[in-house]
């Protein structure tokens, strides 16, 4: 019985050790550092017109809300956009910028471009250390014919660059994974 | 020559001392257990080279002797042969107690040839130490599935997770040596830590009629025990080398054990596993490694009245997963499934990177035993387990290599088992266990805790009684009541709250807003009641039949309530719920057994209605940046589960045998009309086998495992849109793979290199075909086919 004693003394023992430990404070707050919440593409004409911002902003990450789109205005038929791409975790007060680190990790990711309906083409104007695109940087360049659709702009992470297609802005046969998808509802006049 | 010696050392110790040597011994003999007399018992006179006998009433004494020590050996009919030294001082009295009931003699025994059953009338088989030595540089699971009616539900084909009767994770309950296995278990990508190398038996409990290991163990209970040591004086040890052609694997194990015949034992056991990249038929499984490191030791002493034994365990497994199963949005997955392939193929290399996981468990265990003399045994133990994962996920910038996942998970458990077994017609067992929990989520990974912090407390009280009505027909019942609370602290977003309804119904639990997350303090108790009842009955020799009943209650687990996030490789997101209570199971299993000397059959019937059964079913959609995502949420529905599960061997001669083990069982969502989810398909495995004792102790076996399409599923596809195309593509994720057929071989011979040393070479090839093939209950089916043809060498050498 004398261990039975012994035993239960160093069970209580553990108990009131862990509990000391393990004060009551609450635990701390997790702050996502990676998660992307705000995708901005600033489009500039080359020729007079008005500058084009397309943005998705989901400020609750994966939480139930959905991302909130805005398109600033319509495309002009025939003309060159120069365009950029800026990315934002706005869940960081103040909003820390994601933009930074696909340039320093340029080689592992993508962006790719596409729209509906050919109403625009695409040309990287970025590109990694091999030489593959990246698409920060990037020129658009709307039809001849006016008409709507949506450009949906996808950051594949991993891709394979040197898959066939890949280099020229087809998502075909990227691979990787999606960290955005984004699509907007545009219009060309 | 021994006679003279022994003269002449009794004439020099009469002489020296001058001593009366007329003195008498005289007692009686009887049983431990009952008091009862032990009539014509051998009674050795070692000192003296003399014997008697115990008369009808048990009563025995030795004319005749000196005043010193005298040595006894008390032998009996189906009883230890007993040792003991008596102190002569003038005419002496001494009572001597012996053990025949064969149950307790195993625990001191190493000859466990007999089968130890751990319970009367359940569903049980028991692995024994030379199937398990052939799994060696397998897991728990990949065993276990040699028992019919246990499958394993996989993530790749390191990560095996044993499904008895179609419930796995937290509807199992695992022991090892006697401590209950607390290692995060809820998580389907989370395998019992368990070095199967460190198990000398393991007993397979379907149903939860073993009120003594837990009252939730809706599935059933897996008891795992070390090898028994024998009380001799002996040193011996074993060594197991292997190598694989598949995943170019290696493993070693060794274990030595030193016993003395007083009592006292020491084992201990290490074992090293390493694995690189699997390949299925026709390609690399990239990154799905292993590397895996486990110890063991086990120390005490134990007589047949008391003992006791200290054991600690450590494993560490570092487990790669297939990095083509790592994608970001539902449209990868939809690529994923349509390109037959993975989309990551690299050449064999032995790294593994993220994704992976690396987990250490270690266990302290330490008990105590008495017997007590017509009364029974008490046991009280005390054990500590701490488990730490770590699961790395593919991330970028500053964060890359640190860990997504960061948990502590620590168990204390303090315990006290008592069994009163005087009168072997009606034995008693009562236990207590008190336990506390505590869960540590690290915040330091960056990432928004999966499982929140939490302390949780445990309290458990049963009572089975055994009955033995007459010779043939063994009766038990058994009542148990466990108390369990969780006290936790969780960050919620703040839109998920409110989208759960919390806001609601569990407003008052907030204690801190921030804006965009809370943080919540939800405590909640259970109550389980849990009940069995079982009747075995030997009609003849050949002949008998168990029917047993199992009512078991099983709170949620901490992923059922809090869940809360996207899960890669599944490309969902998976909600808990705080309003989930526990679901009931009451389960009624009917079995018969034939054995003659060519023909024993076993065949186990069950039927398993489950209230409130918890499952995860996807219920809508949700936006993100990254595309739509389907939402799955723990829900509760009534559940019925039933089968049947048989295993026959027919001997056709000391030769030749066919074996057969097959299983089939159905999973309804009562409901719903529908079927359930991950329901183990019909199988069945045949096994042509041959042995010869004059070839080296020569054994070859051919078996031919036949899986069937699953054809009963629930319809979970979905319509994903892919914006680009402006389409509609079809996402099917339920569609099980089709029937496949795989045949393997084992043969092994044993060579004896001395008197006490045995070389045991094994060779086995699986699937000898290379048949391309996916399992249903395999997670990763979805990106890349199941393994292909492996050759295996295996030495083995007992010393």
């Amino acid at each position: 019985m004398k261990t039975l004693k012994n035993l239960s003394v160093l069970f209580i023992s553990v108990l009131v050790f862990t509990a000391c430990s393990n004060d009551d404070d609450n635990p701390e707050p997790v702050n996502e550092e990676e998660v992307i919440t705000t995708l901005t593409a600033t489009l500039v004409p080359t020729t007079d017109g008005s500058t084009i911002t397309l943005q998705t902003r989901d400020l609750d990450g994966d939480g139930p809300n959905a991302p909130v789109v805005t398109v600033s205005g319509t495309f002009a038929v025939n003309t060159t956009y120069n365009g950029t791409l800026a990315l934002l975790n706005e869940t960081e007060s103040p909003a820390e910028s994601i933009t930074e680190e696909i340039e320093e990790e340029d080689e592992e990711h993508q962006f790719f471009f596409e729209t509906t309906n050919s109403l625009a083409t695409f040309d990287y104007e970025d590109f990694d250390e091999d030489s593959n695109p990246v698409g920060l940087a990037f020129t658009l360049t709307t039809s001849a014919t006016p008409g709507t659709g949506t450009l949906t702009i996808t950051l594949r992470h991993e891709p394979n660059k040197s898959a066939s297609g890949v280099s020229d802005g087809d998502i075909t046969n990227a691979g990787g994974e999606t960290d955005i998808q984004a699509v907007f509802n545009i219009a060309v006049e | 020559m021994k006679h003279y010696i022994l003269i002449i050392a009794c004439c020099l110790f009469g002489i020296a001392y001058g001593q009366n040597c007329n003195y008498k011994l005289s007692g009686n003999v009887h049983d431990f257990h009952d008091g009862s007399a032990i009539t014509g018992a051998a009674i050795y006179i070692e000192t003296l080279d003399r014997y008697t006998t115990s008369d009808i009433e048990g009563n025995y004494s030795i004319d005749n002797l000196c005043n010193g020590i005298l040595t006894l050996e008390i032998s009996h009919l189906g009883c230890e042969t007993k040792r003991i030294e008596v102190q002569i001082n003038g005419d002496t009295q001494y009572e001597i107690n012996m053990e025949h009931h064969i149950e307790e003699l195993n625990e001191i025994k190493i000859d466990a040839s007999g089968s130890s059953r751990l319970t009367k009338t359940s569903q049980e088989t028991q692995l024994k130490a030379k199937t398990l030595e052939r799994f060696s540089a397998f897991s728990l699971g990949d065993a276990l599935k040699q028992v019919s009616g246990v499958s394993s539900i996989n993530t790749g084909n390191t990560i095996v997770k044993p499904v008895i009767n179609g419930l796995h994770s937290s509807r199992i309950v695992v022991m090892t040596n006697n401590v209950r296995l607390q290692d995060q278990e809820w998580g389907i990508e989370h395998a019992p830590n368990i070095d199967l190398n460190s198990a000398g038996q393991i007993n397979v409990i379907k149903g939860a009629n073993a009120l003594a290991y837990g009252g939730d163990a809706i599935g059933g209970v897996i008891v795992l025990k070390p090898k028994n040591i024998s009380l001799k004086d002996s040193l011996f040890g074993k060594t197991i080398l292997g190598a694989q052609s598949n995943g170019r694997g290696y493993n070693v194990s060794s274990s030595l054990t030193k016993s003395w015949k007083k009592g006292w034992y020491a084992t201990g056991q290490a074992s090293y596993k390493r694995f690189g990249d699997f390949k299925a038929p026709d390609y690399y499984l990239t990154n799905t490694g292993m590397n895996s490191k486990g110890l063991s030791l086990n120390t005490g002493f134990k007589t047949f009245e008391k003992g006791f034994n200290i054991f600690y365990s450590y494993l560490n497994n570092e487990i790669g997963i297939l990095r083509a199963s790592h994608i970001g949005s539902v449209e990868d997955l939809v690529n994923a499934i349509n390109n037959q392939q993975p989309l990551v193929q690299d050449d064999f290399s032995y790294a593994i990177s993220a994704p992976r996981q690396e987990i250490t468990h270690q266990v302290v265990k330490a008990d105590f035993f008495k017997r007590f003399k017509t009364f029974g045994r008490l046991e009280v133990q005390y054990d500590f387990q701490n488990n730490q994962r770590f699961e790395y996920d593919i991330r970028v910038g500053d964060d890359r290599d640190k860990a997504a996942l960061d948990l502590t998970l620590k168990t204390h458990t303090l315990k006290s088992d008592l069994k009163i077994d005087s009168n072997t017609n009606a034995i008693y067992k009562f236990g207590i266990n008190v336990g506390f929990q505590n869960n540590f989520a690290n915040p330091e990974t960056g990432v928004r805790r999966l499982i929140p912090d939490y302390d949780k407390y445990d309290f458990g009280v049963y009572a089975i009684t055994d009955f033995k009505l007459g010779d043939n027909t063994n009766l038990d019942f058994g009542l148990r009541y466990d108390f369990s609370k969780i006290d936790a602290k969780k960050f919620y977003i703040t839109s998920r709250w409110e989208e759960r309804g919390y806001d609601e119904d569990f407003a008052d639990i907030v204690i801190d807003d921030l804006g965009t997350q809370l943080l919540a303090n939800p405590v909640l108790t259970y109550h389980n009641v849990s009940a069995s009842a079982g009747i075995t009955h030997q009609f003849n020799a050949n002949n008998s039949v168990i029917f047993n009943y199992g009512l078991a209650n099983r709170a949620p687990n901490p992923s059922e309530l809090f869940s809360d996030g996207l899960h890669h490789s599944a490309a969902r997101i998976e909600l808990g719920d705080l309003r989930v209570k526990q679901e009931t199971s009451n389960r009624i299993g009917a079995s018969y057994l034939f054995k003659n000397e060519t023909l024993s059959l076993n065949i186990e019937s069950y039927l398993n209605q489950i209230n409130d059964y918890i499952f995860i079913k996807p219920t809508g959609t949700e936006l993100t940046i990254r595309g739509a995502f389907p939402v799955w949420e723990y829900e509760q529905t009534n559940a019925l589960l039933y089968g049947l599960d048989v295993s026959a061997n027919y001997k056709f001669n000391d030769d030749w045998f066919l074996n057969n083990k097959t299983a089939f069982i159905k999973g309804r969502d009562v409901t719903e009309k529908e079927a359930l989810i991950d329901m183990p398909s019909f199988k069945t495995v045949n096994t042509l086998g041959y042995s010869n004792k004059k070839w080296l102790n020569f054994n070859a076996q051919l078996q031919s495992e036949l899986v069937l399409k699953q054809n009963d599923y629930p319809d979970n596809n979905f319509e994903v849109f892919i914006p680009p195309t402006e389409e509609f593509v079809l996402l099917d994720i339920s569609t099980p793979p089709p029937t496949y057929h795989l045949m393997h071989f084992e043969s092994d011979i044993t060579v004896k290199l001395s008197e006490k040393t045995d070389l045991n070479i094994g060779l086995n090839i699986t699937n000898i075909f290379n048949t391309s093939y996916r399992e249903y209950l395999n997670r990763l089916r979805y990106f890349a086919d199941d393994l292909g043809r492996n050759f295996m060498l295996q030495l083995k050498i007992n010393y």
